[in-house]
């Protein structure tokens, strides 16, 4: 059995596996977003931190 | 299995090249003759060089021309019309890689262009040459005209949001930056080296020709007006389109994501690169030499209703010779990646 959720980001379908758990990293397949699996009851996804980076801004 | 005839009209340029390139690698060609007045005789390797050991082939004068299956111009822009009438008979199918057939209104080509077509009554006959907008067209298409590199560039970026009517039709700025390979390989003063190496040149901040192709591909929905402007780079191979549109509602990221991903999803040669992390975050034209792919990234301003689009390409490639030969296979009914797999270098 698989769950299926959004990409917060672009809003893309994602397939998780059964045995996802809370904690855990996993990618957007569409825009690459490192997304962290908030809740499994229900499936809660959101972004990981990142570490940001000085781009010159 | 049945080879296509092909031969190439004006092979000595950059884009000729480019055709040589992917077309003799192509499983199902038989690249038949190549002509360039001022090589006739010459092997095509002594002017490209990186087809050593790769053919034998000679230029031949045009007037040497043999009937064939498909026709490949790529003479200069102006050239291709006054020759038309007599290549009609050399070949069932013509592709032109000039811009002498992509505007279908013949007023507008004499407003843009400067000068009267010769052919008008040809105008209606050819497809403009995206095949992610005229694929359907394309396959029974006896005519076709390549569109212009930073035309492609700036339309496959902005298609999906003028195709699902989310643009204010006439504020759209799009600044496009490319290589010298553009400008073909007939040399000027401003492309002699030390004027033309790491330059930002502006080299055409308004009325750039490439306008009217855009606008006459995004009035989908009734008249659009795009103000474009073109910045020559010190790099040899490249289109980079910064689209900025102002949108007509508050659409978030994730709409704008959902058209994209709706148009394009589907299309082997459209990529959207839009990513939080890494190096190459957006779309950069370097990764994509030699490659036919399209590669488009956006960001919504937080302030306003902007977008901005960013679209890259090898313009010599899906801005020209690589565009061609995805047209040439859907018109032959092949796949449409044939001879175009090449996925591009990195580092590079």
């Amino acid at each position: 059995m698989s769950f299926t959720a959004n990409c917060p980001i672009c809003d893309a379908a994602i397939h998780l596996a059964a045995d996802t758990i809370q904690g855990e990293l996993l990618e957007c397949p569409e825009c690459g977003t490192e997304l962290e699996v908030m809740s499994t009851e229900p499936i809660q996804l959101q972004e990981a931190p990142q570490e940001e980076e000085d781009w010159g801004e | 299995m049945a080879e296509v005839r092909v031969s190439i009209v004006g092979g000595s340029g950059y884009t000729g090249g480019e055709l040589l390139r992917l077309l003799l690698f192509h499983p199902r060609v038989r690249l038949q003759q190549v002509t360039s007045e001022r090589f006739a005789g010459k092997g095509v390797a002594r002017v490209h060089p990186n087809l050593r050991k790769v053919t034998d082939l000679r230029f031949v004068s045009l007037d040497q021309l043999q009937p064939c299956d498909t026709l490949f111009l790529c003479l200069p822009h102006g050239r291709a019309m006054q020759r038309l009438p007599e290549l009609l008979d050399k070949a069932e199918r013509i592709i032109d890689l000039s811009a002498d057939f992509r505007l279908n209104d013949a007023q507008r080509y004499a407003a843009w262009y400067g000068t009267e077509h010769a052919h008008p009554e040809m105008l209606s006959q050819f497809v403009y040459g995206i095949p992610e907008l005229h694929r359907e067209a394309m396959r029974e298409a006896r005519f076709v005209s390549s569109a212009g590199c930073n035309a492609t560039a700036t339309i496959l970026g902005l298609y999906p949001l003028f195709k699902h009517g989310m643009v204010e039709m006439d504020q759209t700025v799009v600044e496009v930056k490319g290589g010298s390979s553009e400008g073909g390989n007939a040399p000027s003063e401003a492309t002699h080296h030390p004027e033309r190496s790491n330059v930002v040149r502006s080299y055409r901040p308004t009325l750039h020709r490439h306008t009217a192709e855009v606008e006459q591909e995004l009035s989908i929905h009734g008249p659009v007006r795009v103000h474009l402007s073109a910045t020559a780079l010190g790099i040899v191979r490249g289109v980079l389109a910064t689209c900025h549109i102002f949108l007509n509602d508050d659409f978030d990221e994730k709409a704008i994501w959902k058209v994209f991903r709706e148009t394009y999803a589907e299309e082997p040669f459209i990529r959207i690169v839009k990513e939080k992390t890494g190096i190459y975050r957006y779309p950069e034209p370097k990764l994509l030499i030699g490659s036919n792919y399209c590669d488009i990234g956006f960001e919504k301003d937080p302030r306003s209703r902007r977008l901005v689009v960013m679209s890259a390409i090898d313009n010599l490639m899906k801005g020209a010779a690589g565009q061609a030969v995805q047209a040439f296979n859907l018109m032959h009914g092949f796949a449409e990646t044939t001879a175009l797999e090449f996925p591009g270098l990195h580092p590079i």
